[in-house]
């Protein structure tokens, strides 16, 4: 299987790397456009600011390259915002595959630390994404941006609110936690991505 | 909700783990490769790896082993040791630490805090103190009976500052600290608890999330820290090493009195 996993300048892609490795499989970093539509599975991963980071899918032409993949794709993170339609980070227009806007965490009591950072449940689970899991499990999140629960999610999660933890529209999968650093939980969600059956 | 974390800490030294008491006589506690895994399927939380070799050639091989720990584990760890500027940062996190902590160098010179903030985001930094507390009547527990005074250390918790903990915590914060990593070291390696009293004043005034260290001896130990201390995560290393307390155990146990963890 062909995995590409979408270069940018977005902090943290080397661990994704890492986790598809472990799995036993052979990932491509590229933001090369032919390798990135040709390939089986793409990730779109990433830690940064929506802002500089949608400055830069623009500028190499990424942006009309993601929205138009045909094959399963999964966004983690600032991949799963960037796919949305707005950020209120900065006030960035974003791909827009998810009509839905990102929003800042805004903190109700002392306790509400922004980011969140460290491992929270994730419930009302419905995908193949999530096969296997019986019970709402751990995953590790570090976020200070959030999408709100809208037709599209398949997991929330309870920070501040309850808000979408994961995605899914058509060939679109995303999760705003980071599976490559969420243990065995997270290394199955990887898996799972890569079992989904392909329409192509 | 948030899990309250348990975070094993491996002093490395020629790629080795070790484990000091406090802060001196080390004892070999493995591979710290092994070990990682080992905690990590164990329900460990984090992982923290400190390098206490601070020579040149040991700086290089750390960064290697962080190397194969990218590789090799799957939750998030932070480095620390001998970072000294933004460039160590840069190594540390290309070689793919999710995490840094930085200590003397912050005390040294604070505005590197506000560096790495802004270059590689708040998230990446974790600001270590080694506090004092010079007041030497204390409760049994070693926490002080007078809270006031706490001494900020530097060089491995040798030479005393004139930064005091709670202006300097929340100092760190402001400049933009992801989280802070807070060593009682009139608490550490004697194994009666970790110092509650200050962390919670910790906790309750800063806006980041505060690392408990030093002090676990028993299981209760860690459930305090959780709902007295207020502290969001606990960091222990020889009661983890010599499997004194195991994870599991550890986690079930907190489960049981309330306590959010990951199972």
């Amino acid at each position: 299987m062909d995995i590409a996993i979408v270069k940018y300048n977005a902090g943290n892609i080397g661990s994704v790397e890492n986790a598809v490795r472990r799995l036993g499989l052979e990932p491509v970093v590229t933001d090369d456009v032919e390798k990135i539509q040709s390939a089986d599975r793409v990730i779109f991963p990433g830690q940064g600011e929506a802002h500089s980071t949608m400055a830069y899918l623009k500028a190499h032409r990424l942006d009309e390259v993601i929205v138009n993949l045909k094959q399963p794709v999964l966004g983690i993170c600032i991949g799963m915002q960037l796919l949305c339609r707005h950020s209120e980070e900065q006030d960035t227009d974003c791909l827009g595959v998810f009509d839905v806007d990102v929003k800042r965490f805004i903190p109700q009591k002392h306790e509400d630390k922004v980011p969140q950072m460290g491992w929270n449940a994730i419930e009302q689970t419905k995908s193949e994404l999530f096969e296997g899991f019986e019970k709402p499990e751990f995953v590790y999140f570090i976020h200070s941006f959030y999408v709100p629960t809208c037709e599209w999610t398949i997991a929330t999660t309870d920070y501040i609110q309850p808000y979408s933890s994961a995605l899914h529209k058509d060939n679109f999968f995303a999760t705003q936690f980071h599976p490559e650093k969420s243990g065995k939980v997270g290394e199955r969600i990887l898996k799972n991505f890569f079992d989904v059956k392909c329409e192509m | 909700m948030l899990a309250k974390r348990i975070i094993p800490c491996l002093d490395i030294k020629d790629g080795q783990t070790v484990k000091g008491t406090n802060f001196v006589n080390l004892r070999q506690a493995g591979d710290p490769i092994e070990l990682g895994k080992l905690y990590s399927d164990q329900g460990a939380d984090e992982l923290v790896y400190l390098d206490i070799t601070a020579s040149h050639e040991g700086r290089k091989t750390f960064t290697e082993l962080v190397k194969r720990i990218a590789q090799e584990i799957n939750i998030p760890f932070t480095v620390g040791g001998g970072i000294n500027e933004l460039s160590d940062v840069d190594r540390l996190l290309n070689a793919g630490a999710d995490k840094v902590s930085i200590n003397s160098a912050a005390l040294r010179r604070p505005e590197l805090i506000d560096e790495i903030a802004k270059n590689f985001g708040s998230q990446v930094c974790v600001v270590a103190i080694d506090a004092k507390c010079e007041d030497d009547r204390m409760h049994e527990n070693g926490d002080p009976l007078i809270d006031g005074d706490w001494v900020c250390y530097v060089n491995g918790g040798r030479v005393p500052t004139q930064y005091r903990l709670f202006d300097w915590a929340k100092e760190v914060n402001e400049r933009g600290a992801g989280e802070i990593l807070f060593t009682s070291m009139n608490h550490d390696g004697v194994k009666r608890g970790f110092a509650d009293v200050a962390l919670r004043k910790l906790a309750d005034s800063l806006t980041i999330p505060v690392i408990a260290s030093g002090g676990a001896g028993a299981k209760e130990h860690f459930r305090d820290t959780f709902l007295n201390g207020h502290s969001d995560a606990a960091l222990a290393a020889s009661v983890f090493h010599f499997g004194e307390i195991p994870i599991p155990e550890l986690k079930q146990y907190l489960k049981g009195e309330g306590v959010n963890v990951r199972l």
